[in-house]
Formats: C-alpha cells, structure tokens, sequence
C-alpha cells in the first residue's frame, strides 16, 4: 500500500481546516443519486369513536430498505490490509474533528474517487445515544461534512458525495456503555 | 420528604378489557404521601364492554394524587347517592366515594356517577352523559377529568393522547398514537427508515414529523383522520425538529440548505421561509412560546449545546442557560412561565424545568439518558423518554418532580413521546 505523502500532509492540514468552522460549504448537491430505490412509509388513518371521524385509509404494509448495493468494487476493498478496506471514521465524544488514524484511511477513499471519477458515494453521519435527538442529527451531519471536505481539498469533487445524518437513529452497536457509544460515534462511508 | 412506592399493573387489568390493545403497563413509581384516599365502588353495569370505573380509578391512581381504595376491602357496593351509608366509608377512612351506573338504552349507553364528600355526606359532582360504546373509555376519561379538577382544582388531563415513536428492529419504525393512558395505540406511520420528532398541531388534528423514508429527511404533515399526509420540507441536508406554531399556521423547523444548520419559519399556506438563524454552529429544536412571539432553541455557538431564546420575526438572540454543560431541547410549559429541557452534566442527561422569571433551573429526574420532555396540556407533567437496561420507555413526571410515572411496552423501543394539546 502506497500513500503519497502530500495527500497525506494536505489530509492533516485540512483537520485543522475543519476545526476551525466548517462554513462556506454550499451543498445544493448534496441531495442527488441516493433517491435510487425510493422508500415510501405506510400511513393510516386515526380509527378513532368520536370527535375525528376515523374514516381509515388502508396502510398499503411496510417497504423494504432498498439496499445501496455496494456496486462492483476491486478487491482492494476487501483486503484487510488496504486502507479502503475500511470504510467507517470514528469520533470522539460530542467532536466532528476527524482523528489522526483515520487521515490515511480517508485520503485513500479520496484517491479512489479521484481516479473513478463516475464514482459516487454517500458519507453517512451517526452519533451516540446520549443528548437530545435533532441535536444529534447535526453533529453526525458535522461528522459526514468534516470528512467530505478533507475528500474535497483533495480534488475529489462534490458531485461525487452525498451525505445524510441518521444522528443516533441507526446505531451500530447495541447497548449503553462507552464500549456502544464509541462504535455509534462514526461516518459511513457508503459506495 | 418521604415517597412512598407503590406499583400498579394497569395492564393486567387491561388484559380483561380489549385484549388486543392491551401493549402498554403503566405504573405509578413514586406517588405523594399526602395522597388524598378515595374510593371509585365498581359501577353497576348492563352489558358494557368497557369496565369505565376501573378506567376511572386507573386514571386517578395513576396521578398520584390519589390514594384509591381496593375494591376487596369495600364492604359494600352502592351504585348512587342513595345507597351510600357514609358511616361506612368513614369507617373505612375514605374521604372522597364514586359511584355511579352504565345504563344500555339499545346500543347507546348512560353513564351516570357521583361523587361525594364521605365526612359532609353530601355531592360534589354529579353527571349523567350519553355514551355510544366506542366512546365508553372516552367518557371515562372525561369522568377522571371531572373529579380531577373538583378534588385538585387543576385540569384533568386524562382524555389526551400521546405520540410517539416505536421500533422493533433495525428497519421497524412506526410513528404510533395512543390514548393517554396508553390504550388504544394505533400506528399511523410505518417505515423501514428512522421516523422522528412528531409535534403535534395546536387542534390535534394533524402531526408533523420527520422521515428517513427516501433516504434523506423530509418533514411531513399527516392529518390524523385520513392519514393524508403532506411532505413540506425536503431541502438537501438536514430537515428536522418540526414545531407548530401557536395558531398553526406556521411550523418551525431546522434546515441546514445552507451549510450550517439554522432554525427556519415556514408559513404552512404560502409555503416562504423565514430564515430565523445565521450562525456557523449548530442551530436546532426550535421551540414556540405560548404567545407565538418568540422561540426558543439549542445552539452549540459557545462551545456546548445551550438554549437561546429569539423573536419569532427574526433577532434579539440572548442565550438562556447558563447552568450545567449540555442543556437542549427546550419547550415551554403552556402558561409560558416554564422551559423544560434536557439538562446533561457530567455524562448524565436528565429532565430538568427553568422558571422563565428567576432562571433557576430545577433537575426533576435522576437520567442518566433522559430525553424529549413534553408538558402535559394541563402543565402539571412532563412526558419524557428514558432508557434503562437497553430498553427504551416513556416515564412521566410532575413539575415539582415529586411524582413519577413510568409506562413500559411489552416490546420494543418507545421514545419521543409528544403530549397532544
């Protein structure tokens, strides 16, 4: 495995880039590919004796999640030994700072992406259980933007990511201890 | 202050009256000592199919005002003012006596009942209402509210409903509402997505939330009694924390189109956005004051989450908390004179209310992941979402937190209990 070594330092000087404010970042194209395989939810009526007339609209049963489908990718994702292999970036507590390990993993998905231009993926943000919920949707958000400007200050371009926060709606990890915060606390990196 | 404790399985009760329901136990977990003794005698009934006295005397021991008597220890069983020998209730130290009857006129019901001073031997209330029998429970609410008020002088607040969200698996969310005992829970949104974050609007007829459902989220709003629903938000980023306004017309919300997320105004008929917010850091869970000329929400624009207060025009933000080093999602008591919130210090977030007069924060529930507190219509509780063992349920405690409520589902994970109006 090959890291060049300028990506690298620009990886680390972007860290304290994103520290500072994550701030001009326009993301009208944020919202694009990802509407592939819509969900729908089921809704109903109230059925309820007074008041409201519960006329009841037939729910039509639950959608299955669409996969994202992880698409053809080379083998360098499955070997252990390459950085793409691993495709979640893990964050301290209440922080959207991105931690030293995880520069090189990052800079690698960013080389990937810059030679596969047609390539999209969407950074998908998460948070621990703890503290109020829409709080927690814009810290994993914080967390998704802090990783796609480290991928954009290495040419990788926006039209290539997508990004979504699920706060603590999708935990990795079950359970209510550090051990289960520490793996929640994270982006996904979704091909 | 002594508490004691004492547990009431209304589900197993329930389990006798509409067994299909029958998904919620709620149980009185700390109640006051001063609790007032009263007895709710078993109505004489014809037929119903709904035992409205036990509904009655479930609703006034689960306030925690009360201290109901058991029905083996009545020694007898008067179904009207008539029949009562006082001497025998004084005997048994009660000092309030319901009784009453249910009545089938050919598939409507008369629910009649009294209530009455054990000491005075004399009425205090006394009602005869008409009752289809769909309505029976209904109708015992409304009963529970009557007593409530003339024993307490505060409103009942037995006949609304709540809402939350439920999963049972990964890709199980449902978005339920249920009556305020936790009766009659019925899903009216249902996705393989994450729902979150029902408000409900200022006539109860429609709520507005959040949906993952097309992989992003959008804020939408269902009417109750059709399930029609509208999507309203959709901006690229984040769409959360829906708030109605006082008059309905317009729905607070948190947008991050822009970059950072920021707390906007949608006026619900033209559908303009009125950015409220322009700041780098975290902006979010707007919340309405009752008078509709301000809102409050959290900002992480000093270093941690903290609430602020702003005019529902725009500007004059002034920071609000000062105490304890996370406190976020604030929402005001209905008489505006309080502000519940999570307050979190030292890695425990528990439920805490500020008077709004002297800013004094008061921590009302022991955490240590408390979360969405939601008043009661009637001000005197706040609903909130806890979690112990896992296991996420819906707690309730009253403003001065000396009674606490907790309501558990037989599976899976309840959480952001909203309280209708």
């Amino acid at each position: 495995m090959k890291l060049n070594n300028t990506v690298l330092a620009l990886a680390i000087s972007t860290l304290i880039l994103t520290a500072c404010a994550d701030t001009e970042d326009k993301d009208a194209s944020l919202l694009d590919g990802s509407q592939a395989g819509v969900n729908d939810a089921s809704t109903s009526g109230l059925n309820n004796g007074s008041g409201i007339n519960g006329s009841e609209m037939g729910g039509s049963g639950m959608y299955g999640s669409g996969s994202g489908g992880a698409g053809n990718l080379g083998p360098e994702f499955s070997d252990p030994s390459n950085p793409l292999s691993k495709r979640t970036i893990y964050f301290m507590l209440d922080s959207s700072q991105v931690q030293q390990d995880f520069v090189p993993v990052i800079a690698a998905h960013a080389q990937y992406l810059l030679a596969n231009p047609s390539q999209h993926i969407t950074l998908e943000g998460h948070g621990d259980e703890r503290g109020s919920r829409e709080y927690n949707i814009a810290l994993g958000e914080q967390r998704a933007k802090s990783v796609a400007s480290m991928m954009k200050i290495q040419g990788v371009s926006e039209s290539q990511i997508g990004i979504v926060s699920y706060g603590e709606e999708k935990p990795a990890a079950f359970g209510n201890d550090e051990a289960a915060w520490e793996l929640n606390r994270r982006v996904e990196i979704d091909y | 202050m002594n508490f004691f404790k004492r547990v009431l399985f209304l589900g197993l009760i329930s389990l006798f009256i509409v067994p299909s329901h029958a998904e919620l136990t709620i149980s009185v977990t700390e109640g006051m000592e001063s609790a007032l003794p009263v007895a709710v005698v078993p109505f004489a009934s014809t037929g119903a199919s709904v035992d409205v006295s036990a509904v009655v005397n479930a609703d006034l021991e689960r306030s925690g005002y009360f201290n109901m008597l058991a029905e083996q220890a009545m020694t007898s069983r008067p179904s009207s003012a008539q029949e009562v020998n006082f001497k025998e209730w004084q005997a048994l130290a009660q000092n309030y006596l319901v009784v009453g009857r249910v009545t089938n006129t050919g598939g409507q019901y008369d629910v009649q009942f009294q209530l009455l001073d054990v000491y005075k031997g004399g009425q205090l209330l006394g009602y005869k209402m008409a009752s289809s029998q769909a309505d029976l429970r209904r109708t015992a609410h409304h009963i529970s509210d009557l007593i409530f008020e003339k024993l307490t002088g505060k409103k009942g607040a037995f006949s609304g409903r709540i809402a939350y969200i439920t999963s049972s698996g990964a890709a199980n969310h449902q978005l339920q509402v249920a009556d305020a005992d936790g009766f009659n829970p019925q899903t009216i949104a249902s996705s393989a997505e994450p729902l979150m974050s029902p408000s409900w609007s200022p006539d109860g007829k429609r709520i507005a939330y959040v949906s993952f459902e097309r992989k992003s989220a959008a804020i939408y709003i269902q009417t109750l009694a059709t399930g029609q629903r509208e999507r309203v938000a959709e901006f690229p980023g984040i769409n959360g924390a829906p708030s109605w306004s006082p008059d309905g017309s317009r729905l607070a919300l948190t947008l991050s189109k822009d970059g950072s997320p920021d707390i906007y105004v949608l006026t619900l008929a033209s559908r303009s956005l009125l950015k409220l917010t322009k700041n780098f850091a975290i902006d979010t869970e707007p919340a309405w004051s009752p008078d509709g000329g301000s809102i409050i929400f959290t900002s992480d624009r000093g270093g941690k989450p903290q609430l602020y207060i702003a005019s529902s025009q725009g500007g004059s933000e002034k920071r609000l908390t000062f105490t304890g080093d996370y406190n976020a999602r604030g929402s005001f008591s209905p008489d505006g004179r309080n502000i519940a919130m999570v307050h979190g210090n030292g890695g425990s977030y528990r439920i805490a209310i500020m008077d709004m007069a002297s800013r004094a924060i008061n921590v009302l529930t022991s955490g240590p992941s408390d979360e969405s507190p939601s008043f009661a219509p009637n001000g005197s509780m706040i609903l909130y979402a806890s979690k112990k063992g896992g296991t996420g349920f819906l707690s309730a405690v009253s403003i001065d937190g000396k009674m606490q409520q907790k309501l558990v589902f037989n599976s899976g994970e309840v959480r952001e209990p909203a309280w209708s109006p």
